[in-house]
């Protein structure tokens, strides 16, 4: 027992004398009575095929690395956390997606979390609403089974009833071209809420992750999306400073069967192409690179998902710094939503997803995040029930709250393993951004379906090893049981009557608008989609704000620009 | 109420967990009630007895461990006795099943998990106020 | 390691620091002093200035050597994962053999039998009020009750643990099936979970049976009658679990309990027993709080203290006996009756936490175990919380994996230095036995209880759904299983046939030869308690005729009430 002379004086007060005196010669003890006692085993590697040793020492990592792989919170390389007071000064954003039903239930659902504890929403829109239609022109039966039915700025209004838009932060599930936004922002007019107020996140802004992972959300051609969110940062620059324009969804990376590593270096690779097309129109990296973020998938591999997040900060401080030129502390900071990951939960025996979720979150709060959704645990049978959807906050407050996990800044900092390991996944991670930038960056990439391969492979290479067994999944490929007590929740669905009162009231709110403002609306769209880019008058999404304001709806925004744009077609590899 | 209340709080049955009965104990104490603690494994008659001797106004029965099934035979005993102006709360681990048929042997409050202090000091406040006044009409 | 040699100060270290601490001042506003259940401070921030490697080999070396800070054995989860020893028990013996198998079958891979509460206090089922029968353990009298319990189980091929207080008639009643069933004695491995009778009296007083020096000298014929003739079973298991949930912060819980070891110890020596022999055959028996950082701290430090207690204090010179062993369940205290489904998610901290820390042997509480005797839904949920922990979360590829972190060794030692010194008061007041007698844990106990209550009252301890988060209407209706009443009927009746059945001669000799034993002298050849508790439950002796016999030559157990 050592008392601790030095926590507050100066660290050259206790020199380490190296070599550690009898540390060789205790290793080799340990390794002989490892080897004698383990048996047969095989090689361990984690997801992203990093071997891991059964035990990590002061030779693996010791504390001479501190300034260049650790430093402090706030201060480069980052890897500690990105501001100075992290989960202590302010815990995460509970940040859970939710959205059923029409816009009440919504409303109705969003208020509960409010009132729980929650301090940020998210709203996630219908299918219908990812694939760019209104409610009147798609099949009835699906409406609103997997998120709000949201068209017009009516519907946008409603789901934000009695709630201040201008005092929570929100994350809209709203693909390019952003009309959920700018329903939102034709709220805020309507309300007299300044949109110097609004703040929140457009969660779905990555094209390119669409295009090569997540097709649903993929609505326009390649070459109109890369217009379509330049013209969307720089609107948001100028007249939503708050809001961030950009999440570089590496979740769709993983979801999609990338392995840690491979999603990380696949979402910085993002990044950075969209960090090099604001700077081809012309913008200054100081001034767009603060409000970009990211969104991660946690996973159950717990210390490969702290490691992830750690070397993903020490990475994009360096990219910022070094590919950019970024100068101003605030650009340099890797700010990141994470949500646990549902290609881990099961359907069997949902109960047990509450475990997994808790571990999961568990590494992306000791991964340093800024937001938190966790998942439900029947998320895998239904759309989330409310009880369901309660424990999966409650989880959150209970691990920020209850568990004392905040008190300390990166609290596994300085562990062997997990500083190695944080080393290791670094490397791989670059490995993967060499390759992209090899074949001429993210766009070109995508285009010649590098990623969506690379993918592909470890998607398949992850399902070999739970069927054979070498990963356990409980419940699935281990200790199944007959389901009885805890069956699979029912889907809610809205009724169809219920439903039907919804379309037709979208019906009346389309007569009711004034039609000649409406066409002028879109024409002044179509417009822009085809000027060239770079003017206040060709900002496609300025000019869908201005729509929605008018009444347009959501299906006519995106109808028209798929009509000048092109339509998002993904590249079918199998 | 001139006197302060008076409450016996105790344990019957076998289990022995004390760490709530103690709890309360020095809550109530520190609430200016007058306590009488008497540690686990207490008969129904030993209850009772002491009951009498210490003229309380609130018997409170701490149950961890499935002994609050036992408490319908401490109402008839005290009614038996002639205490029935006694009121007798739980706290403890009490399953809604079983709290239904407690009220209607009698039992005038189940404190379950979670209860704050100012919950039990309140109530238990007011049933021994309650419990003096049943005492002087009778 | 010599390659890479450590230059210290680290260059720039002291600027970066102070910046740092400049803009976190900046930021934070009012900072709140933050300390831990034991009352360790905790800091915002850890660093190379709070623990670095130059200590490596004094405080950590490596698994299986001492200081054993990193694990007992050089394997540690990698090799070996912990026994998931689920506490089940209910209803009738044949109850609980049907429960015990399919938790069998879901993974789990050893027993843990919970007896029905009129067993803890010493009774048969015909000495009790009947509504109490099987509510909260599975009601075992007899040797032909515990076949029931095992029927179609190998129980020479799994471990188990017996929560079984003094004098041991489970372990007694299990031995004597073993010689019916013909599986030798040595094949027999497990533990008696409750043979910490010091625990008993200062916290857990539902398992005290015997007045203190019966018990004393009890555990010591135990200890030597298994270290003799069952030498796979580990007769002594001491439970700081119960100090915990008594109240005692971690801190307290782990120096209480060691001190206790200490007590039993020396207890031995006393006795003539060997160090080298009986110390392997120690167990620990621990709570794992919420409290995640500070728990896997508490149980990193205990080994590090033990190891020192036993080389220093008793000379053990076999590195077998420097193994600090554990067995933790998570906390019940933490759950809570409102939002039960919440507990799940606390069990997988908990569980995180003792994984961290290095467990033998866990079990993890079911969501409805702060309602009642957990249902089968809510076990097996339980169960799947650790397989998915051991299985699917990759936590036990590594060991010890938070060896390192700045906070976890800072933490570690500072619970270290907390645990220290209540071994030192204990230690002042002439040792565990004397203190207990004393009150003087069950003070310590009675102030930290109270003083996390009011941390819970006043708000500064959040528990979602009580004093946080409350929901109305989110309670979901509880309900408890009770074992049914003909069921229960029919097992009294099969009770008395078994002792109407019996050779009523052998069972006569058998009580004569058990309380001629009590009432020799300690330690006298051919008069050890416990090897006649055996010999009386192969004649067919019950539970509660063992128990009264042995109440009645050495005295009742009563807990001194400290209130």
């Amino acid at each position: 027992m050592t008392d601790n002379p030095m926590s507050d004086g100066p660290i050259g007060d206790a020199p380490v004398q190296l070599p550690l005196p009898g540390f060789d010669a205790a290793r080799a003890e340990w390794r002989q009575a490892y080897a004698e006692q383990i048996g047969e085993e095989g090689t361990v590697r984690n997801r992203s095929g990093i071997e891991v040793k059964p035990l990590y020492t002061a030779e693996d990592w010791d504390g001479s690395g501190y300034m260049d792989d650790l430093g402090f919170p706030g201060q480069l390389p980052m890897t500690r956390g990105i501001y100075p007071t992290m989960h202590r000064g302010r815990t995460w954003s509970q940040r859970q997606l939710i959205g059923h039903g029409l816009p009440e239930d919504y409303n109705l659902r969003f208020r509960t979390i409010l009132e729980a504890g929650g301090n940020a929403g998210s709203l996630i829109p219908c299918n219908s609403v990812y694939r760019g239609f209104d409610c009147d022109e798609v099949d009835p039966v699906l409406l609103g089974t997997c998120g709000a039915v949201v068209n017009s700025v009516d519907d946008m209004d409603i789901c934000y009833r009695d709630v201040d838009i201008g005092s929570i932060s929100t994350a809209l599930n709203d693909p390019l071209p952003f009309t959920l936004l700018a329903l939102l922002l034709a709220v805020a007019k309507r309300r007299g809420v300044p949109w110097t107020k609004i703040t929140g996140t457009s969660n779905q802004s990555d094209y390119l992750s669409h295009f090569i992972a997540n097709h649903m959300f993929y609505r326009l051609s390649l070459p109109g999306s890369r217009r379509v969110l330049l013209d969307h940062i720089d609107f948001c620059q100028r007249q939503v400073p708050g809001w961030n324009p950009v999440s570089v969804v590496g979740q769709h990376m993983q979801q999609g069967g990338a392995t840690p590593a491979e999603a990380m270096g696949l979402t910085l690779s993002t990044a950075i192409q969209y960090a090099n097309d604001c700077l081809e129109r012309g913008m200054q990296p100081d001034q767009f690179l603060p409000r970009f973020t990211f969104f991660f998938d946690i996973s159950m591999s717990f210390f490969e998902e702290i490691a992830k997040f750690r070397a993903g900060r020490r990475i994009w401080q360096r990219l910022v710094r070094e590919r950019f030129g970024a100068s101003d502390p605030k650009a340099w900071r890797f700010k990141f939503h994470a949500q646990t990951s549902g290609v881990d939960l099961t359907r069997q025996q949902p109960m047990n997803n509450v475990a997994r979720v808790t571990a999961q979150a568990m590494a992306g709060i000791m991964g340093g995040l800024q937001s938190l959704h966790t998942d439900s645990y029947d998320e895998l049978s239904s759309v989330p029930t409310e009880e369901a959807a309660r424990v999966a906050i409650s989880t959150q407050n209970i691990l920020c709250e209850e568990a004392h996990l905040t008190d300390v800044i990166d609290p596994l900092g300085g562990s062997f393993y997990v500083e190695r390991l944080t080393d290791e996944m670094e490397a791989r991670i670059e490995a993967v951004i060499a390759r992209i930038d090899d074949a001429g960056g993210m766009y070109r990439a995508a285009e010649a379906g590098i990623p969506q391969i690379m993918m592909g492979e470890s998607a398949l290479a992850f399902q070999e090893r739970v069927e054979s067994g070498a990963q356990t999944v409980i419940g699935v490929n281990k200790y199944e049981v007959d389901e009885v007590s805890d069956a699979a929740t029912p889907l809610t669905r809205t009724d169809d009557a219920v439903m039907g009162g919804h379309v037709a009231r979208f019906e009346k709110f389309k007569r009711d608008r004034g039609q000649q403002a409406v066409d002028r609306a879109l024409d002044d769209l179509a417009r822009a989609a085809n000027a060239a880019p770079g003017t206040p008058e060709a900002n496609v999404f300025g000019l869908s704000v201005a729509a929605a304001e008018a009444g347009v709806t959501h299906g006519e925004i995106c109808a028209c620009l798929r009509r000048e744009l092109g339509n998002g077609e993904p590249l079918v590899l199998a | 109420m001139s006197q302060p209340p008076k409450i016996l709080v105790t344990k019957i049955g076998f289990d022995g967990h004390d760490r709530g009965s103690r709890i309360v104990a020095a809550y109530l104490r520190d609430a200016g009630m007058e306590v009488v603690y008497t540690g686990p494994w207490q008969s129904i008659d030993d209850v009772v007895t002491l009951a009498t001797q210490e003229d309380v106004d609130v018997i409170g029965v701490s149950s961890l461990a499935t002994d609050h099934l036992l408490l319908p035979k401490l109402m008839d005993a005290l009614r038996a006795a002639d205490l029935g102006h006694i009121k007798v709360v739980v706290g403890g681990i009490v399953p809604d099943a079983d709290a239904e048929s407690l009220a209607s042997a009698g039992v005038a409050r189940v404190f379950h998990p979670g209860s704050t202090r100012e919950d039990i000091v309140g109530d238990v406040g007011d049933l021994a106020r309650e419990a003096r006044a049943g005492n002087a009409v009778a | 390691m010599s390659e890479r040699p450590v230059q210290l100060p680290l260059p720039n270290f002291d600027a970066a620091r102070a910046e740092w601490r400049q803009a976190y001042d900046d930021q934070i506003g009012q900072d709140r002093e933050v300390r831990n259940r034991s009352g360790v401070e905790i800091k915002p921030l850890y660093t190379a200035a709070d623990w670095n490697d130059g200590r490596y080999m004094e405080e950590l070396g490596f698994p299986g050597q001492v200081p054993m800070t990193r694990g007992i054995y050089p394997t540690m989860h990698r090799g070996r994962t912990w026994s998931q020893r689920q506490l089940i028990g209910f209803g009738t013996p044949d109850d609980y053999n049907q429960r015990f198998r399919k938790i069998l079958d879901a993974g789990a891979n050893a027993s843990n039998l919970a007896p029905c509460n009129s067993f803890f206090r010493g009774f048969d089922c015909d000495e009790v009020d009947p509504a109490l029968l099987g509510t909260c353990g599975t009601v075992v009298n007899t040797v032909a009750d515990m076949e029931a319990c095992y029927q179609g189980v190998d129980i020479g091929a799994i471990s188990m643990g017996m929560n079984d207080p003094e004098p041991f008639t489970l372990t007694a009643m299990l031995l004597a099936m073993a010689k019916r069933q013909g599986v030798p004695w040595s094949r027999i491995t497990g533990t008696s979970n409750q043979s910490d009778y010091l625990s008993h009296f200062i916290a857990n007083h539902m398992f005290l049976r015997l007045s203190l020096p019966g018990a004393r000298r009890l555990l010591l014929d135990h200890i030597e009658f298994c270290r003799g003739e069952v030498p796979g079973w580990n007769p002594v298991s001491v439970i700081g679990q119960h100090m915990q949930q008594g109240g005692a912060n971690p801190a307290e819980a782990m120096g209480l309990t060691l001190s206790t070891a200490i007590q039993y110890a020396a207890d031995c020596v006393e006795r003539g027993m060997d160090p080298n022999r009986f110390l392997p055959r120690f167990t620990f028996f621990f709570d794992i709080s919420i409290s995640f950082f500070e728990e896997l701290a508490k149980f990193r430090a205990g080994r590090r203290i033990w190891q020192r207690i036993v080389r220093e204090r008793f000379g053990a010179t076999e590195p077998k006996a420097w193994r600090f062993k554990f067995h933790a369940q998570t906390s019940g205290v933490d759950l809570t009756q409102q939002q039960p489904l919440n507990n799940v998610a606390r069990a997988t901290v908990q569980a995180m936490a003792g994984i961290f820390g290095g467990l033998q042997s866990l079990h993890t509480d079911s969501y409805d175990e702060a309602l009642n005797a957990p249902t089968e839904a809510a076990a097996r949920v339980a169960v799947a919380t650790q397989n998915i922990l051991c299985e699917e979360a990759h936590l036990t590829d590594v060991i010890d994996p938070l060896g390192g972190s700045f906070y976890v060794e800072s933490l570690t030692d500072e619970m270290e230095a907390r645990i220290e010194e209540v071994i030192a008061r204990i230690d002042a007041a002439g040792g565990m036995y004397l203190a207990a007698e004393a009150g003087l844990p069950q003070t310590i106990m009675g102030q930290s209880a109270i003083a996390h209550q009011d941390r819970i009252e006043n708000g500064e301890e959040t528990v979602v759904g009580v004093n946080k988060y409350c929901l109305e209407g989110a309670a979901e209706p509880v309900t408890a299983e009770r074992p049914q009443a003909e069921a229960m009927a029919a097992y009294i009746a099969d009770f008395q046939r078994f002792k109407d059945d019996r050779d009523g001669a052998a069972v006569d000799r058998a009580l004569d030869d058990l309380a001629r034993a009590a009432a020799a002298a300690p330690g006298t050849a051919g008069r050890n308690t416990f090897a006649k508790a055996v010999a009386a439950a192969e004649a067919g002796v019950t539970h509660g005729e063992i128990c009264a016999c042995l109440r009645r030559e050495l005295g009742v157990g009563q807990p001194l009430v400290v209130a």
